[in-house]
């Protein structure tokens, strides 16, 4: 029996994944440099999660989307007219700081703020989606601050899968260690869930629906409310990237096992 | 006043079709009406929608931007532009920013990323320390006296400065740009302000022609979106979603030099008389993250000729931030099959009046794409019932000038204020009142005579280096009354047949064991012969200098959204297989198009940064003026915002 959901997404903007991404303190901290300059692409994980919500609403009639996302309202509304066009959602914009570096406590309180105050929210039918951790900082809390602030104790981290059942209940598949998945049954909405890659292929871009998100997406950016994100003493003592190690060879001889089997040894030598 | 009449064959069938799709079977497709149809999202656009906008915005109880096909709406606007995101634009731009400083008067560059005044401006001749490049006897001559006499000359790290250089060359006043930053920068505007919608990632795979009238002209209706979900081949596979016919009574074409809607216009309507897109060059370049104590100032911008090759052109321009853009053109006219531009690239920086700066530099982006260097001589038809085009594909490049974005820009400007002027007067889109309000003003312009001027000013070129320069410095210094003559030939034409004979400075034997090997699946021929010319093998460092594929991953982050179909296609694969010259791998920027063992060529997207370089770098044409490899429509490409 189809359910009539809430189902509220949290997904801010990154840097896009594939740049060149250089840590720099300036006088406000750390921060990327020339941060401003590159392209901006919804949180991957946290894209997931929509394209996940997009799908329970189209399987649920009478269910609604909101897509929350803080970020530089300028590059909101640029990555928008790509993820517009993947989903039906209403566009809830909130203008502040772009990158991973605010405090998590700070950006979770602006955007339970914003969940709490959007026009007929019934908690007790919300399901919070968002990704398990960020492209930013991989910290992986602000979500669950965020299903803190609004009081909703059931919450499950890298999920994969939900399944909702006839009764109100759903089942849960989370990731857990050696590439198993963790089911858990939970009695029924509000919960919070962290998504990992999910299922879904990533929807195409379809320009119809596109042109329906833009007649809310538009007005809800020029009316966007902006937050200064508080620090809270917050200090970084230092930033750094991951680790990378590049070595391309172009391999014509070898066979499938003997790549296969350096791959293993340099994989164990790292 | 009215246009020329086009449509060189008015009993062709007119209905919409996609490349190769008369035989596909009927799709149901789903379609949306708009006012206008845009196509491409570059600098043309940022012009025409810049300059719509700002009127509109106004004048925003003007009738004139009422929707006729919504009524009760407002004017509906819609651009689509292939790309994955506005910023992935590719030039190289030091522009004298007329057009862009008399739409935003008050410009400061610090609000546009590397955006910097041009602050010094050298034109440096190199020579070849190497020794491997084909220089004619004169150059040799040259070079010889150069460096004779170099401490008198002034010569410095094999580098010859130019003491006087003409005025048609320089850009006093202007800007140094980076294409991407400065596409985003004017599309965020134009998002702004709500009135019109860009949408990204959206390739447009055709115009639709409305059916035949009996009369001798065509008439654009829309244009249709690609299809999405479906295979390389373009069936219909997981997921499959129709692409969209948009209808519109107004098309803009701005989809640049190798776009499938000016393709398909072109190969529908023909050119005027007398006209033909011929000339071409490929232009790639890194953009280099420079040492903190780097002694280039932002504003700084070279010009330079002689090296690698004496046809290869380059520039390296100082953005602020100590990002510099350095890189390299490779025209059609260099004749020789075996060109390569990414290896020339890696040659050129390595020059040591470049290096000298560069060497401790860290890539952050790389791109390609292709210029339509034919200028004047290039020009289509610019207007049509239902559409006008602007941009780099409508010809307004300026050959002599080296100048191509501003250009564009003021077409976009000019066809914006004659579809103002139209609106207001309740006038339809009709190829006359375009021809009278778009093209007229771009006749009356700045642009249209500097086009004249410049329009032979490249003829010498095909007689060698020298005689180019020549014919460059007559055709600036008059004002195009005195140019060189010249046939030029179709880009195809341009490409000399390979022979083992011919390789300069291999020998024939070498030359054929060399073919050998790379008709069999070894080396690729260019990069081959280039080594065996003398030209050293790159030592990568793994920062700067690295191989092809670390380029489009480091510095490009080219991508490709699954789902779309490939958008190179052999017409005719059995004939690559044979083709001797495979021009099309040595020019593929992204070694997208590679030679298989078996000796045929093969095609893979996800490396394709849609440079275009592919359709004019195929020396057969066994289908009429088509050559044997059709570039389409696509997505992907890069992803670096920063070129």
């Amino acid at each position: 029996m189809a359910q009539a959901l809430q189902l509220v997404v949290c997904a801010g903007i990154v840097p896009d994944p594939l740049q060149t991404l250089e840590p720099v303190t300036g006088p406000n901290g750390p921060g990327l440099k020339n941060e401003m300059v590159l392209p901006a692409v919804l949180d991957p994980w946290a894209a997931c999660a929509l394209y996940e919500a997009a799908q329970l609403v189209a399987k649920n009639p009478g269910s609604k989307l909101w897509l929350v996302s803080l970020g530089p309202k300028a590059k909101l509304q640029q990555v928008m007219m790509t993820v517009g066009q993947k989903a039906v959602f209403e566009l809830i914009p909130i203008d502040g700081p772009i990158g991973g570096f605010p405090d998590s406590h700070s950006t979770a309180a602006a955007l339970a703020e914003a969940i709490a105050a959007l026009p007929g929210f019934d908690r007790e039918r919300l399901l919070l989606f968002g990704g398990w951790e960020s492209a930013t900082r991989g910290a992986g809390v602000t979500l669950q601050l965020v299903g803190e602030r609004l009081g909703i104790t059931d919450q499950f981290q890298g999920v994969d899968q939900i399944t909702l059942r006839e009764d109100g209940s759903f089942e849960v598949l989370e990731r857990v260690e050696g590439g198993r998945h963790q089911v858990s049954v939970c009695a029924g909405t509000p919960a919070v869930l962290g998504w990992a890659t999910g299922n879904l292929a990533e929807p195409r871009n379809n320009p119809q629906t596109g042109m329906a998100n833009m007649r809310g997406i538009m007005p809800a950016l020029q009316k966007a409310k902006t937050v200064a994100l508080d620090g809270n003493g917050l200090r970084y003592v230092s930033v750094s990237l991951p680790k990378q190690q590049r070595e391309t060879r172009v391999e014509k001889n070898m066979t499938a096992d003997e790549i296969a089997r350096e791959l293993v040894e340099w994989i164990g030598a790292e | 006043m009215s246009g020329p009449a086009i449509g060189a064959d008015a009993t062709a069938p007119v209905s919409a079709a996609a490349p190769d799709s008369a035989a596909a079977p009927v799709i149901d497709r789903a379609t949306m009406e708009v006012d206008i149809a845009c196509v491409g999202f570059g600098p043309a656009m940022g012009g025409f929608l810049t300059t719509l906008t700002r009127e509109w915005t106004a004048h925003p109880d003007d009738p004139a931007f009422a929707s006729k096909v919504a009524p009760g709406m407002p004017l509906q606007v819609l651009c689509y532009e292939r790309a994955d995101d506005i910023a992935a634009g590719v030039s190289g731009i030091v522009t004298s920013a007329r057009g862009i400083r008399a739409s935003f008067p008050d410009l400061d560059a610090t609000e546009i990323p590397m955006a910097t005044p041009i602050a010094e401006e050298r034109v440096l001749y190199l020579l070849d320390p190497i020794g491997a490049s084909r220089r004619s006897f004169a150059l040799r001559v040259g070079d010889t006296l150069l460096r004779g006499f170099g401490g008198l000359l002034g010569v410095k790290d094999s580098a010859f400065e130019l003491a006087w250089t003409p005025g048609f060359l320089h850009k006093h006043g202007g800007l140094l740009l980076s294409i991407g930053q400065f596409n985003q920068w004017v599309g965020s505007q134009l998002m702004a302000t709500g009135l019109v919608q860009i949408w990204p990632g959206t390739p447009v795979c055709t115009p639709i022609f409305a059916a035949e009238t009996g009369k001798q002209r065509y008439s654009v209706q829309g244009i249709r979106l690609a299809d999405q979900g479906v295979d390389r081949t373009g069936a219909p596979a997981d997921g499959f979603m129709a692409g969209m016919d948009v209808h519109a009574p107004l098309t803009v074409v701005g989809d640049g030099p190798v776009g499938a809607v000016g393709q398909a216009l072109d190969q529908r309507i023909g050119m005027p008389p007398g006209h033909a897109q011929n000339e071409w060059a490929l232009g790639m370049k890194m953009v280099v993250e420079l040492p903190e104590d780097t002694p280039l100032k932002p504003g700084t911008v070279w010009h330079t000729f002689g090296f690698p090759e004496p046809e290869i052109f380059g520039f390296l321009y100082v953005h602020p931030g100590r990002l510099v853009s350095v890189g390299i053109f490779v025209p059609s006219w260099m004749g020789d099959p075996e060109r390569t531009t990414y290896r020339y690239l890696q040659h050129y920086i390595q020059h040591p009046a470049l290096w000298r700066y560069l060497k401790d530099g860290t890539l952050r982006s790389w791109g390609a794409k292709s210029l339509q260097e034919s200028g004047k001589h290039g020009e289509p038809f610019l207007t049509g019932d239902g559409f006008a085009r602007i941009g780099e594909g409508s010809g307004s490049t300026n050959m002599l000038t080296n100048s191509g974005v501003d250009e564009a820009w003021t077409t976009g400007v000019q066809l914006a204020d004659a579809v103002v002027e139209l609106l207001r007067a309740e006038k339809p889109f009709t190829q006359e009142n375009l021809f009278a309000t778009y093209v007229a003003r771009r006749h009356a312009s700045w642009l249209e005579r500097e086009a004249d001027e410049a329009k032979n000013a490249r003829n010498g070129f095909h007689g060698g280096l020298v005689r180019g320069m020549i014919g460059m410095a007559l055709a600036g210094l008059t004002h195009g009354k005195l140019s060189l003559g010249g046939t030029i030939p179709s880009a195809q034409q341009q490409i000399h047949p390979f022979s083992p004979r011919k390789v300069s400075g291999v020998k024939a034997l070498e030359a054929e064991l060399l073919a050998e090997d790379a008709r069999v699946g070894g080396r690729p021929l260019h990069d081959a012969l280039m080594t065996a010319r003398g030209w050293p093998e790159i030592e990568l460092d793994g920062r700067l200098l690295v191989t092809q594929q670390d380029a489009l991953l480091m510095g490009g982050k080219v991508q490709a959204m699954a789902g779309f179909a490939d958008h190179v296609v052999f017409r005719d694969p059995h004939l690559c297989a044979e083709c001797a010259e495979k021009t099309c791998v040595a020019m593929c920027s992204g070694q997208a198009i590679t030679q298989t063992a078996e000796g045929a060529i093969a095609f893979e997207r996800e490396k394709c940064v849609h440079c275009g370089a592919c359709l004019w770098n195929c020396a057969h044409t066994p289908f009429g003026e088509n050559t044997n490899i059709d570039f389409r429509a696509g997505a992907g490409g890069l992803h670096s915002a920063e070129n």
